[in-house]
């Protein structure tokens, strides 16, 4: 099992971007996605900035992947995901159908990112013709979907998404600028002010949703770490954490550490008792928010 | 420019084509659409009776198959798109790769539009279904501003088919997970969003609550007008508001009437209504009003914008709304 960093989904300072990767180039995390996923406004980092790191971190030994945008409307984006695809160094993670379409023209492998729907085989097993190396488990669907989905060993790598806030749906609207009563085209790049996405609770303070600009996260931290055992077995290539501060490095550097020194992933274990703040409800069939306790 | 209205059932069916539908769009009686609710939808004998009352009528009829089959169950899919093809259908809304490719390889006369559950908003996007399957059309998802629609319409590899007026979904469709975040199942997995048994109203005082599996949505007083209780339309709390605020949208409906000509002038092909789950009367009134604006636009588009009936149409709609208000959504770059 190997352990990956998500794209950092949300928008901080460019300086706060770069002390994070020197962070993560000196951790021993093997595999980096990186680049803007969420919204095209923000642009604290440059296209020419995220391949400055992506090569800094290549030079430190780290497979990197160039995420692409979730939600592609405008030409000027379309445009954009060209220049990204077409960067000839690095394969990118292809997160919208027009990312999936470039590298098919240009005959590039791609990681097919969870916001592409993939809900059976024989939908992976086209993609995986069209140059899917690896594709990352849509955040809705359970581990009893996927045991049944890659009994027959797929020729494609498997990723699961096991640590941090869920991407749960894109928008056109900015809610964090609608919150503070912005319009999307003079947002003044507010969501900057949220470096984990603004927290919105229930009236009975049951924290629900995390607004992160254009698009909305669960409020509980997703942690499937005590699964990865279980993932193992299954056949999961790849354990993604979604860094949401400094804090994740340190999280997915241990579990590097963990893997390596258990020679058996029979005994790997970790404590699978989550609080409040957590959820694990979608791999286990149920409501993505709920916890559910192991019998 | 097509007008495609909706029918959960057979009376709606027959509504849509009374008020002069062009086209209608309707769903097996399972989960192999995303309205699948208790009550609504066709058994393949009904599909069939549906099918010859429309086309005897000299109008179109499309099967919609917009969810994702299940491990295991994909054949409940692909017996769809035969059945389909063997009625004679005039097209099949597809968003699964998988359902896309069965029916091009097997059906390669039988009309694909990409359903909106594929969430194709793009020139890539749409160039991929284009050449990998043969998509006649695109339903386009409810995130592009008009300025888009009509960039994208200039170099479209395929028709454009938009929403037109109904439910306000303001996520990209297809790639929401709200309902199935809390409730455990969405529009993908479940066939719906929202599904009603999880939907439990309370009265408390003067305020009555809203819950979706045990969530609370929404508090609102007991006169209050409501919409059918989603994820996104509820009122929440941040720390920086103490007050509930609706925070995503408030429940309100589409509405593009004022948009008409300029839709037509991008080249749109086809007006979606949207709102299977909803009664014969709601599709008599809304396609009504639709046909009289379409053949007003197209009999003078000069006059269409000073047309006397336009308060009348937009009485009668705001009438049939969610909350009563409608917007132009997404399509005004200024509710993004």
């Amino acid at each position: 099992m190997k352990i990956s960093l998500g794209s950092l989904l949300y928008c901080w300072q460019k300086q706060q971007v770069a002390d994070f990767y020197q962070q993560v180039a000196a951790s021993q995390i093997p595999l980096v996605y990186l680049g803007e996923a969420v919204c095209s406004r923000r642009r604290e980092l440059k296209w020419g900035d995220y391949l400055e790191l992506a090569q800094m971190l290549k030079q430190a030994g780290k497979e990197v992947v160039l995420s692409t945008l979730a939600l592609i409307e405008a030409p000027s984006e379309y445009t954009e995901l060209k220049r990204q695809v077409d960067n000839g160094e690095f394969i990118v993670e292809a997160n919208d159908m027009a990312a999936v379409y470039l590298a098919k023209e240009r005959k590039l492998p791609f990681v097919c990112g969870a916001s592409i729907n993939n809900y059976n085989r024989a939908s992976l097993d086209i993609l995986q013709r069209f140059g899917m190396q690896r594709f990352v488990m849509p955040v809705e669907l359970s581990k009893a979907w996927l045991q049944q989905v890659i009994q027959e060993q797929p020729s494609f790598e498997v990723e699961v998404l096991g640590h941090g806030y869920l991407p749960l749906a894109h928008s056109a609207r900015c809610f964090t600028a609608r919150h503070k009563q912005l319009t999307k085209d003079h947002c003044e790049t507010v969501c900057r002010e949220y470096s984990k996405g603004l927290l919105a609770q229930t009236q009975e303070q049951q924290p629900l949703l995390r607004l992160n600009g254009i698009q909305t996260q669960s409020a509980s931290c997703l942690d499937l770490r005590s699964e990865i055992a279980a993932m193992t077995q299954m056949g999961v290539d790849v354990f993604r954490v979604s860094p949401s501060s400094l804090d994740c490095i340190t999280k997915a550097n241990a579990l590097v550490d963990t893997i390596q020194a258990t020679k058996n992933t029979q005994d790997f274990s970790m404590n699978s008792n989550l609080d409040i703040t957590q959820c694990n409800g979608y791999w286990f069939g149920e409501a993505g928010l709920a916890v559910h306790v192991n019998p | 420019m097509e007008l495609l209205c909706p029918a959960g059932n057979l009376a709606s069916l027959k509504s849509a084509l009374h008020a002069g539908a062009d086209a209608v769009y309707l769903g097996l009686k399972d989960d192999t659409n995303a309205r699948s609710f208790a009550g609504l939808n066709f058994t393949p004998a009904k599909l069939q009776e549906a099918t010859e009352l429309t086309q005897k009528h000299g109008k179109k009829i499309f099967l919609t198959l917009n969810t994702f089959p299940k491990p295991g169950e994909e054949y409940r899919w692909y017996q769809a798109i035969d059945l389909a093809a063997k009625l004679g259908m005039d097209a099949l809304i597809v968003a699964d790769l998988s359902l896309l490719d069965y029916a091009h390889r097997h059906y390669p006369n039988l009309p694909l539009h990409l359903s909106v559950q594929a969430s194709a908003t793009n020139l890539g996007a749409l160039s991929f279904y284009k050449e990998a399957f043969n998509i006649a059309r695109v339903v386009l998802p409810r995130v592009l501003s008009m300025k888009q629609v009509r960039d994208l319409a200039k170099v479209s590899p395929v028709d454009l088919e938009v929403f037109a007026f109904g439910s306000l979904c303001i996520m990209a469709e297809g790639r929401c997970q709200l309902s199935s975040y809390v409730t455990g199942q969405s529009p993908n997995t479940g066939g719906s969003c929202s599904p009603a048994k999880h939907v439990r109203w309370q009265e408390e005082g003067q305020n009555r609550l809203t819950r979706l599996n045990d969530v609370l949505i929404d508090k609102s007083a007991l006169d209050e007008q409501m919409g059918y209780p989603v994820v996104c339309k509820g009122r929440y709390i941040t720390a920086d508001q103490d007050s509930p605020q609706y925070l995503l949208e408030s429940p309100t409906s589409l509405n593009t009437l004022s948009l008409l000509p300029e839709l037509a002038k991008a080249g749109i092909v086809s007006l979606k209504i949207e709102g299977r789950q909803r009664s014969p009367a709601y599709v008599e009134q809304v396609t009504r009003v639709w046909r009289q604006a379409i053949d007003t636009y197209l009999n003078n588009p000069a006059l269409y914008s000073q047309s006397q009936n336009q308060p009348h149409w937009e009485q009668a709609l705001a009438k049939v709304s969610e909350g009563q208000i409608t917007t132009l959504g997404a399509y005004e770059r200024d509710w993004q």
